[in-house]
């Protein structure tokens, strides 16, 4: 068994606040193996975006780890996230407007990425950086255009040109097609899945749409309120929700396939608390349909990839 | 209360909302305690109280105030009555009796007799009364011609910056000058020092009203476009409505923080104009009118009829400056 | 097919719909070069009809003009050409242009896509559900007027405390809810939902949806509802109509027209909708 790419345990950050120090992300423990395709899943506020962030070392201050590791290829990173960020593991934004700096060329910032982490000379990296933008399907001759001459999802594309240049072995992406049209939202997923499991490039995937996990990913991460409440293979999560929250997630969201006007959605009530006033114990507990008294004073330990204390009693009875 | 950024864009079109305040707590802190404590509570104050530099000059700014309002009970004399001066006490120096009358005064006589002191505290209210009144003046002027502009567009936009922008070429003490000169020429001259001190802050006033409007023309231009404007279109309502009801509480924002700036900006003009002898009588003397007179006797030995009212308009300008400088940098994170 | 089918009983009737934006360079600038005058139809002879009670779907990607649409039915924007209807009376037509009458306005509404912007961060949620009623001169007495007020929060699930609170004490969804309650304040009947739950979460996105549908059957609402989801029109909508730059290229009842699309537009706008097996499936 190879040890995994990425190793995740017990993650925690916080954000202190003047009075008071909000726990955004409370012991998130994953792994990823190389080439894998992992989705962050969540509402808003749920700390996806957080965890991409902390893995990179991106936190905006005072937000800080406050505790955990994290390891890349068995080195760890946490804390010295310079070295490894751009380098070995890239990272690509939702708004492609302002991931690239509209006042040089595409190739020109292309060049500058290839020459700085792989230390070609000037005719070598510009060779590269033609490559790259054929393999994300962009003519070459446009190497000398600026960014606001190209569609939104053509920017997206160099992004991912730009992010693949270094030859990362992970790269996070953080809601990359939400704000595209659906069209070019499935060909620029299907690019970035492809192009990754040519190169055995991992990525986490974060996204708030279930269908995009769906369609995208090889295994899923679901967060709630900072916590992961559920994680395993994409179709078993799918198919065979364990966790009341996930199956809530499925139900709530429209399948284009079994819905008619004459159904009522399947709404989970309420909304995910605010990080300021988290509720005690399991932090679903206030929305939950099977919730328990343990429920309320306690949070579920995460055990075989599930956070709930309808599973942990049962395992605890088997075992 | 929303959740932390992780970098600074977030949320383009498409993108899900963040965290929601949570319900209960905003139920149990709005029942429960009155606005005051609300008040008190918030974060603004929080800040403010860590702040050193905030507190000592808002001290001193309310120090002031509170000593020209209170003038008459606080000051040991009326310096401008003159039945209760003694010629023979002018020329005092500060702390030391008057070898003549044998009075003492805390900040020397001037060269009538009056109490420096006095005269001081009654020309502190002079200033503060010019320089709030054209700040209030140059406020409504500047937010409603700002307002309009932003709202209505077009030809009468067009009109209102260029005068905004021709007013600016010009240093607005001048623009001030002008503004007196052709006023003063208006009023019959047996009228002319009692008006002065409207006709100084009609000047002042005039001349700074663009910050204030091109400020509150940029919010409203975004304002306009939002829906919740749309929203109150559809139902019917006028321009008017709009403006005031509408967009107007949202604009007014940023005009604390311009507002407590043109204050000391129009404190400074006042005392310019004054000490030009083109502001405040002597008759009604401001800081500036004590300045100019205290200039004349500085070289011949009686420094202090300059000095300490000098001194005073500094503490002043320089408090309400701070404090306009603090109040910008806390509210900004806020206003983006 | 161009243009939709048009009723005869219809609640809304809109025909040759067109609007251009006038995108040239400036006068002197064109003095310069010797260019024309340049234009852009954001919406091009639009026509369509909704049935009263039932809820047509716009469905279409960024810069199809669905938005625009929106807001001329509404009156927000003057359309160049084509006529609007509503119930038999003309809101606009070339002729006479927007028709200024209070009566019908009264009868219009809509929900906002940003749950931010679409309500005045100033005010009071009971002064905002308020002034439909008090523009419209619906209420006299101050008392029935607050009691109408609450009334309304209570339709869209809100506490009656809630009339008290500014925008910001609230969520994305209960600030959309806020919306469909000053939308409901003047008694409409017909109701244009311009993506109304693109911004929120898909939890709750679900509910605002149930609280739409919940509120048609009860109140005999009409909605016209844009969207760029086809899965969310799929839930919503009685018709469904697609729109590619302007024009309408297909409009059908919803199921024949998400089962067996005619245009090659339709066809790979539902390829490209994700969807997954699992989820909801109650009727």
């Amino acid at each position: 068994m190879t040890a995994p790419l990425l190793e995740v345990s017990d993650l925690s950050v916080e954000f202190p606040q003047r009075r008071q120090r909000l726990q955004a992300l409370d012991r998130i423990s994953f792994t990823l193996e190389a080439g894998e395709v992992l989705g962050f899943v969540g509402e808003s506020g749920a700390g996806k975006s957080l965890t991409g962030a902390a893995i990179m070392g991106l936190l905006e201050p005072p937000g800080r780890i406050t505790g955990g590791r994290i390891t890349l290829q068995g080195q760890r990173i946490d804390g010295q996230a310079e070295s490894v960020r751009g380098r070995r593991i890239g990272m690509i934004f939702q708004d492609p407007l302002t991931s690239l700096n509209p006042l040089r060329t595409v190739g020109d910032q292309l060049v500058e990425t290839i020459q700085l982490h792989l230390g070609m000379d000037a005719g070598a990296a510009a060779q590269r950086a033609g490559e790259l933008l054929d393999e994300v399907g962009i003519d070459r001759g446009r190497i000398g255009a600026y960014p606001h001459e190209f569609s939104g999802g053509m920017r997206q594309r160099i992004v991912i040109a730009l992010a693949l240049a270094p030859e990362p072995e992970l790269i996070i992406a953080d809601e990359p097609t939400t704000a595209l049209d659906v069209s070019i939202q499935a060909q620029v997923l299907a690019l970035l899945r492809r192009l990754c499991k040519e190169r055995g490039a991992a990525v986490i995937l974060i996204t708030h749409d279930m269908g995009v996990i769906a369609e995208t990913t090889d295994r899923v991460a679901v967060l709630y309120a900072g916590r992961l409440v559920e994680t395993g293979r994409t179709a078993e999560v799918i198919a065979a929700p364990r966790h009341p929250y996930t199956k809530g997630l499925m139900a709530a969201t429209p399948n284009l396939d079994l819905v008619s006007v004459d159904t009522v959605l399947p709404q989970i009530p309420g909304s995910m608390p605010s990080l300021a006033a988290l509720p005690p114990g399991c932090r679903c507990h206030p929305r939950c349909g099977d919730v328990m008294p343990v429920c309320r004073r306690t949070a579920a330990p995460f055990i075989d990839g599930v956070a709930c204390h309808l599973y942990g009693a049962q395992t605890q009875e088997a075992g | 209360m929303t959740s932390p950024p992780v970098r600074p864009s977030e949320k383009p079109a498409g993108a899900p909302e963040s965290a929601p305040t949570s319900v209960s707590a905003s139920i149990s802190a709005s029942i429960s305690a009155s606005r005051l404590q609300r008040a008190l509570a918030s974060d603004f104050v929080y800040d403010f109280t860590r702040a050193p530099i905030a507190i000592i000059a808002g001290l001193v700014v309310l120090f002031l105030f509170l000593v020209a309002i209170l003038a008459p009970l606080v000051a040991p004399t009326n310096p401008f009555d003159p039945a209760s001066l003694n010629l023979m006490n002018g020329f005092t120096p500060p702390m030391q009796a008057n070898m003549f009358t044998g009075e003492s005064f805390v900040m020397g006589t001037d060269d009538q007799g009056r109490d420096l002191l006095s005269a001081i505290i009654y020309g502190l209210r002079v200033s503060l009364f010019v320089g709030v009144m054209s700040v209030l003046l140059a406020m409504g002027l500047g937010v409603s011609l700002g307002l309009i502009a932003g709202y209505v567009g077009g030809w009468l936009d067009n009109l209102i910056m260029r005068i905004a922008d021709i007013q600016l070429t010009f240093p607005s003490i001048l623009i001030a000058m002008l503004i007196f000169g052709v006023l003063r020429g208006i009023i019959p001259p047996d009228l002319r020092d009692e008006m002065a001190i409207f006709v100084l802050i009609t000047a002042i006033g005039l001349s700074e009203w663009v910050p204030f409007a091109r400020t509150v023309r940029a919010t409203t231009l975004v304002e306009k476009e939002k829906e919740y404007v749309q929203a109150a279109r559809l139902i019917g309502l006028g321009r008017h409505q709009i403006m005031w009801r509408h967009i107007l509480p949202n604009v007014l924002g940023p005009v604390l923080v311009i507002a407590t700036i043109t204050l000391a900006l129009a404190i400074i003009a006042e005392a310019t104009l004054s000490f030009l002898g083109v502001g405040a009588p002597a008759t009604e003397p401001s800081l500036g009118t004590l300045i100019r007179i205290g200039q004349d006797f500085l070289f011949s030995g009686e420094w202090w009829i300059l000095t300490f009212p000098a001194i005073t308009l500094l503490a002043l300008a320089l408090s309400v400056n701070l404090l306009g400088d603090w109040l910008k940098d806390t509210l900004n994170p806020r206003l983006k | 097919m161009p243009g939709g089918v048009m009723m005869d009983n219809a609640y809304l009737q809109v025909s040759g719909l067109s609007r251009h934006f006038d995108i040239s360079d400036p006068f002197l600038a064109r003095l310069l070069t010797g260019g024309a005058r340049r234009q852009l139809t954001a919406v091009d002879n639009v026509s369509f009809s909704i049935a009263r009670g039932q809820t047509y779907a716009l469905v279409g990607e960024s810069g199809s003009g669905k938005s625009t649409i929106a807001r001329m039915i509404v009156g927000l924007e003057r359309p160049n050409s084509g006529t609007i209807r509503f119930d038999g009376r003309t809101a606009f037509d070339e002729r006479q242009g927007q028709v200024q009458d209070n009566s019908l306005r009264q009868k219009l509404q809509m929900v906002f896509q940003s749950p931010y912007s679409s309500l005045n961060p100033r005010w009071r949620v009971g002064d905002i559900l308020m002034e439909p009623i008090r523009a419209f001169d619906l209420i006299a007495d101050p008392e029935a007027r607050r009691r109408r007020v609450h009334e309304l929060l209570d339709q869209v699930g809100l506490s009656t405390q809630d009339a008290q609170r500014y925008p910001h004490e609230f969520s994305g969804g209960q600030r959309q809810r806020i919306s469909i309650a000053r939308a409901l304040a003047s008694n409409p009947q017909f109701i244009v939902c311009d993506e109304p739950t693109s911004a929120l979460d898909v939890s709750v996105q679900a509910q605002v949806l149930n609280l739409l549908k919940q509120l048609q059957r009860d109140l005999q609402l009409t909605y016209l509802f844009i969207s760029h989801d086809m899965a969310v029109v799929r839930v919503m909508a009685h018709r469904i109509g697609v729109l590619k730059n302007g024009r309408l290229v297909e409009e059908n009842a919803a199921g024949p027209l998400i089962e067996s699309p005619q245009d090659p537009y339709t066809r790979m706008l539902m390829e490209s909708t994700p969807r997954f097996a699992g989820g909801a499936a109650s009727g």
